[in-house]
């Protein structure tokens, strides 16, 4: 008998083994919920299969009475919009800003102490004055995710940046690159895959800041509804929004390493990976 | 022509002396292997050369100028390790210099301008030995091959002078001496001049014209940083007697052995 710490499972294994927590708590929800209804058919807090069933199919399948909209998927595109809107400007900045502040030390002198400040201040503690300056419309949100976010990118970028090996470095300048092509053809292509993996990273946190927002002050999206039917405590739609957010992340996240894979194949190979 | 001229340098950190009081003359088209012991200043007078670290006190002069104060095209080098773009392929890693030259906006050729610059990458490569693989990255290539991409890749820009900093210092030795006849065909077909740090003495007698030992003439046993290396033998390699090579040996050794102590 092998050490345990030297047995592999299979990929059977691997498959029954990563199921089994998802069966054993889908089977003690619903042994409770079942023991809850027997006591009293009205519970709310713990909804039947069939409560769920016939909650995604109003939300997901039948257009709402009052605006014609299917409710969920409507709010799925809201907040996809508010979420990509959010990300991908904070993308933008922390490349650029980032890419800046860790190849050139002037830059690094005089930006990177603000930046230092202005990560530690507390995103959700201005989302007011995000929401005087820019009002209750779409831009406050978008703006709190960029806020939420953005110091995290920048930092992490200038730390990929300055990771590089010094030696890529001069070696690119005795091949006679001024700092602009140095920065375009060797610093930028080399951080972009760790660009990918900071934005994966900073995905659970824009959900985070997009919800809040949207829990404050909003007339659609994922966390508005779950914040609007917590009032009629309708567990039974709360949960499958729930479930649908995080199979939503998870989708994220899986795309955005298989388009690193992808686009930059010679990543996986460079860090040791992928063998 | 491409002469360097050394006179007089000082490179201190602070108190700690790394060199002290050099004098050299090298003609352009010589082939320079640097030898001593490790931590006596070897890579730094490399870097001096390269422009990452400026002389304390003295004059360096090439061409009777004093060497520009940052790495630029006239002076190639290549690294033990990390010195080709892990992001390029073979062809890509030699086009980029000249890439750089041509287009100073994009970094980045295309068309017709793109495919002279290929051609002459391919022709680089063939004489490296690597013209199999031009379209594979760095990652799938041996350290050996690794290092003829790093060569072909400075050639490109056709420097006066070529650094090598223990280029061959990580391979195994048969490939070692693939390299060695490798660096001498080009030697002598470029006329360049070369400078190659080594830790294999007999590599510094077999590939150079001009061997330089580094050492440290005086010694402080309680502040080892109180006094620098300098350069204890200039040998012209080609008229040398075998003798001289464990003369060296041994100083070497009881050098190493005192700063153990």
């Amino acid at each position: 008998m092998k050490r345990i710490i030297n047995q592999r499972p299979g990929i059977l294994g691997k498959c029954i083994l990563g199921l089994l927590p998802f069966i054993v708590i889908g089977l003690v929800y619903f042994y409770f919920s079942n023991e809850r209804l027997a006591i009293n058919p009205n519970d709310k807090l713990m909804p039947s299969f069939q409560s769920f069933v016939n909650a995604i199919s109003y939300m997901a399948f039948e257009p709402n009475k009052r605006t014609g909209e299917y409710l969920l998927w409507a709010d799925t595109a809201a907040s996809l919009q508010r979420l990509g809107l959010g990300v991908a400007i904070s993308a933008l900045i922390g490349l650029v800003v980032g890419i800046m502040i860790g190849i050139i030390p002037l830059v690094r002198a005089g930006i990177a102490p603000v930046i230092t400040i202005i990560s530690l201040v507390p995103p959700l503690a201005i989302l007011p004055i995000l929401f005087i300056i820019f009002g209750l419309g779409e831009l406050s949100k978008v703006m709190l995710i960029v806020l939420g976010i953005t110091p995290f990118l920048i930092r992490d970028v200038q730390l990929r940046v300055m990771a590089l090996p010094n030696e890529i470095i001069i070696k690119a300048q005795t091949l006679g690159a001024n700092s602009w092509q140095l920065i375009l053809r060797v610093v930028l292509p080399q951080v972009l895959p760790k660009l990918i993996d900071a934005v994966r990273l900073s995905l659970g946190s824009a959900w985070l800041f997009l919800i809040a927002a949207e829990a404050i002050s909003s007339t659609e999206g994922l966390g508005y509804r779950i914040f609007l039917v917590r009032r009629y405590m309708s567990m039974d739609i709360i949960l499958p929004y729930v479930v649908w957010i995080t199979l939503l992340a998870f989708l994220m996240d899986f795309l955005l390493r298989r388009l690193s894979k992808s686009v930059f194949p010679w990543h996986s190979t460079d860090q040791g990976e992928g063998k | 022509m491409n002469d360097i001229k050394i006179k007089n340098l000082w490179k201190e950190y602070g108190d700690n002396i790394v060199l002290e009081n050099i004098n050299l003359d090298v003609k352009a088209g010589e082939f320079v292997t640097l030898v001593g012991a490790s931590g006596c200043g070897k890579t730094t007078f490399l870097k001096m050369l390269l422009g990452t670290e400026q002389p304390t006190r003295g004059e360096l002069l090439l061409n009777g100028k004093p060497i520009p104060s940052e790495p630029g095209a006239d002076r190639g080098i290549v690294f033990q390790k990390y010195s080709v773009f892990s992001h390029l392929n073979v062809v890509e890693n030699v086009m980029l210099g000249e890439e750089f030259k041509e287009s100073p906006i994009l970094g980045r050729c295309f068309g017709k301008k793109r495919q002279a610059i290929r051609e002459r990458a391919v022709a680089l490569l063939e004489k490296v030995g690597l013209d199999h693989a031009l379209t594979k990255y760095p990652s799938e290539l041996s350290g050996g091959m690794q290092q003829r991409l790093a060569i072909a890749q400075a050639l490109i820009k056709q420097p006066q002078i070529l650094l090598l900093d223990e280029p061959f210092g990580a391979l195994d030795p048969g490939i070692r001496s693939d390299m060695h006849e490798l660096i001498l065909d080009i030697w002598r077909e470029t006329n360049i001049t070369i400078f190659m740090i080594t830790h294999d003495l007999s590599e510094g007698f077999s590939l150079g014209t001009q061997l330089l030992v580094f050492d440290k003439q005086r010694h402080d046993p309680d502040q080892p940083n109180r006094y620098g290396a300098s350069i204890t033998y200039d040998i012209p390699v080609g008229r040398s007697r075998k003798q001289s090579i464990s003369d060296i040996q041994e100083k070497l050794t009881t050098q190493q052995v005192k700063q153990n102590d």
